[in-house]
C-alpha cells in the first residue's frame, strides 16, 4: 500500500508540474550559431518574420512505464499542448521515431490517438528501432508510412525547402550502428540531384547521422556517404532523435541536431554504464528534460531558426 | 585468460547461479548457462559450453533487447522487455554469433563443443 500511495502522490506532483508547461528556453539558429532566448515575447518576435514553422518531437516511447516516467502519454500530451499553444500554428509535425517502446499494435494505436490532439494538419514520421521490432516495421509503415518508396524513405517540398525522411533502423548488422543501405543512398543521391545548391534542405531520421557516440550505438555506419551528397548545399539541417537529449554540431553548411524525448532523458555520451533511461531525475524536474523543437523558416534567409522548448 | 581457465570460471558461475535447478532436475538434465543482458551488453560476452547446453538470456535493462542469430544457427528471440528471458538448447557443435537487432553494437558468441 505504501508503494501505491507514493505512486499516486508522485503522479499528482508530476501532473502539477505539467501545469507549468509553457515557459522554457528558445534556441534561435542564425547563420549556424544557436542563441538561447527565454520562451515568451522574444520567441514570438522571432516568429514574426518566419514564412512557416514546423515542430519536431521525438521518442515518445508509448508503452514505457518505469522510472523516471510512469506516464509517457501525459508528457507527450504536454508537448502537444505546447504545440497547440503556439501563436503561429506550425504547418506540420515531424516525429523522429521511437513512437512506441515495443512495436506493439496497441502502442501504435494509442500513439495515433494521442497525435490527433495536435492542432496540426499533418505529421510526418520516421521509425525508430523500437518501432520495427519483430516485423521489420511492417506495422509502423502500414499506419504511418508515406508510401513513396518501397523502402519507406521519402521527400517533399514545402515553401521552397526540401525535406527528406530517411530510415536508418533496419537491416542493422552485428557490431554495427544505424544503417541507410545502398538502395536508400542511391535514391538520396537521385533525389537531391535536381535541386539547386541554394535550396535549403532538412534531413530527418531517427538515429544520429553523425558519429555522436558510437560506443553506445549513437551513429549511422554509412552516414558519411549521405552527408557527402549534402555538402554542396548552402543550408542543411539534419534533425535526429534516439539519444533523448540535445546535442548539436556544425560542419560547414550542415548543422546536426538531436532532439529531446517527450518520454524520458538519457545520460550524456559516456556518462554511466550505458544509454538506458536516466532514472536519477530530481523530483519535479523531469519536465525540464523533455520537450519539443520548433523550426521556423525565416523568409529571405537560407538559415533555419531552430528553437527548443522544454516542458517548463 | 586461457581457454581452460575460462571454462573453470564459467563452471563456477553456472554452479553459483543454478544450484536449485541442477539439484531438482537430476543427473539427466542438460546443463543450463545464464547469459545476462545488462547495461547494453551480453555477459559473459562469449561462453564455451558442451553440446546439449541450454542457454538462458535474461534482460536486466530498462530497455528491450532482442537476441538475434547472426546466421541461421538458431531461432532469434522476440523483444525481451525488462526481466524477460529467452532460452535456446544447442544440440550441435559450432560457433554461434549473435547480436541485439535493435542495438547492434551488442554482440555475443556461444561456442558449443
Amino acid at each position: 500500500m505504501h508503494d501505491i500511495h507514493d505512486e499516486t502522490h508522485g503522479r499528482r506532483q508530476f501532473l502539477k508540474c505539467m501545469a507549468w508547461a509553457g515557459a522554457g528556453t528558445v534556441w534561435l539558429m542564425k547563420g549556424g550559431v544557436l542563441q538561447a532566448k527565454p520562451f515568451g515575447d522574444s520567441a514570438a518576435d522571432a516568429a514574426k518574420d518566419a514564412t512557416f514553422s514546423f515542430v519536431q518531437i521525438s521518442d515518445s516511447h508509448i508503452g514505457f512505464h518505469k522510472e523516471p516516467n510512469m506516464d509517457v502519454a501525459a508528457t507527450l500530451r504536454a508537448s502537444l499542448s505546447q504545440i497547440n499553444a503556439q501563436k503561429q500554428r506550425p504547418d506540420f509535425i515531424l516525429h523522429t521515431g521511437d513512437l512506441t517502446h515495443l512495436s506493439k499494435p496497441e502502442e501504435f494505436e494509442f500513439l495515433s490517438d494521442l497525435m490527433r490532439e495536435a492542432h496540426v494538419s499533418k505529421t510526418f514520421y520516421v521509425p525508430g528501432e523500437h518501432d520495427v521490432i519483430g516485423d521489420n516495421g511492417a506495422e509502423f509503415f502500414r499506419r504511418f508510412g508515406e508510401r513513396q518508396q518501397a523502402g519507406g524513405w521519402y521527400s517533399f517540398d514545402h515553401h521552397g525547402v526540401h525535406f527528406v525522411g530517411l530510415i536508418n533502423v533496419l537491416n542493422l548488422k552485428a557490431g554495427g550502428l544505424g544503417s541507410l543501405g545502398a538502395d536508400q543512398l542511391a535514391w538520396l543521391k537521385r533525389d537531391l540531384a535536381s535541386l539547386s545548391a541554394e535550396t535549403p534542405v532538412v534531413v530527418f531520421a531517427h538515429m544520429p547521422l553523425w558519429p555522436l557516440y558510437p560506443d553506445w550505438g549513437w551513429g549511422t555506419d554509412d552516414s558519411a556517404e549521405a552527408v557527402s551528397y549534402l555538402r554542396r548545399f548552402g543550408s542543411v539541417s539534419v534533425l535526429n532523435g534516439h539519444i533523448h537529449q540535445i546535442q548539436q554540431k556544425v560542419e560547414g553548411t550542415i548543422t546536426f541536431y538531436t532532439a529531446r524525448s517527450t518520454a524520458y532523458p538519457q545520460p550524456a555520451p559516456g556518462v554511466g554504464p550505458g544509454p538506458g533511461p536516466l532514472k536519477e531525475v530530481p523530483p519535479g524536474k523531469l519536465h525540464s528534460y523533455l520537450g519539443v523543437r520548433d523550426v521556423r523558416h525565416v523568409q529571405g534567409r537560407h538559415a533555419l531558426a531552430v528553437t527548443e522548448e522544454v516542458l517548463a | 585468460m586461457s581457454g581452460a581457465m575460462k571454462r573453470i570460471v564459467l563452471g563456477v558461475a553456472i554452479m553459483l547461479s543454478m544450484p536449485h535447478a541442477v539439484q531438482a532436475a537430476g543427473a539427466a538434465a542438460a546443463h543450463t548457462t545464464q547469459v545476462d543482458i545488462r547495461n547494453f551488453g551480453f555477459s559473459p560476452k562469449s561462453v564455451t559450453v558442451p553440446v546439449g547446453t541450454r542457454i538462458v538470456w535474461t534482460n536486466h535493462d530498462e530497455e528491450p533487447h532482442v537476441v538475434t542469430s547472426a546466421g541461421t544457427g538458431f531461432v532469434s528471440s522476440k523483444a525481451l522487455d525488462t526481466s524477460d528471458s529467452y532460452a535456446v538448447t544447442f544440440s550441435k557443435p559450432g560457433t554461434y554469433a549473435y547480436y541485439c537487432s535493435i542495438h547492434p553494437m551488442m554482440v555475443g558468441t556461444i561456442i558449443v563443443q
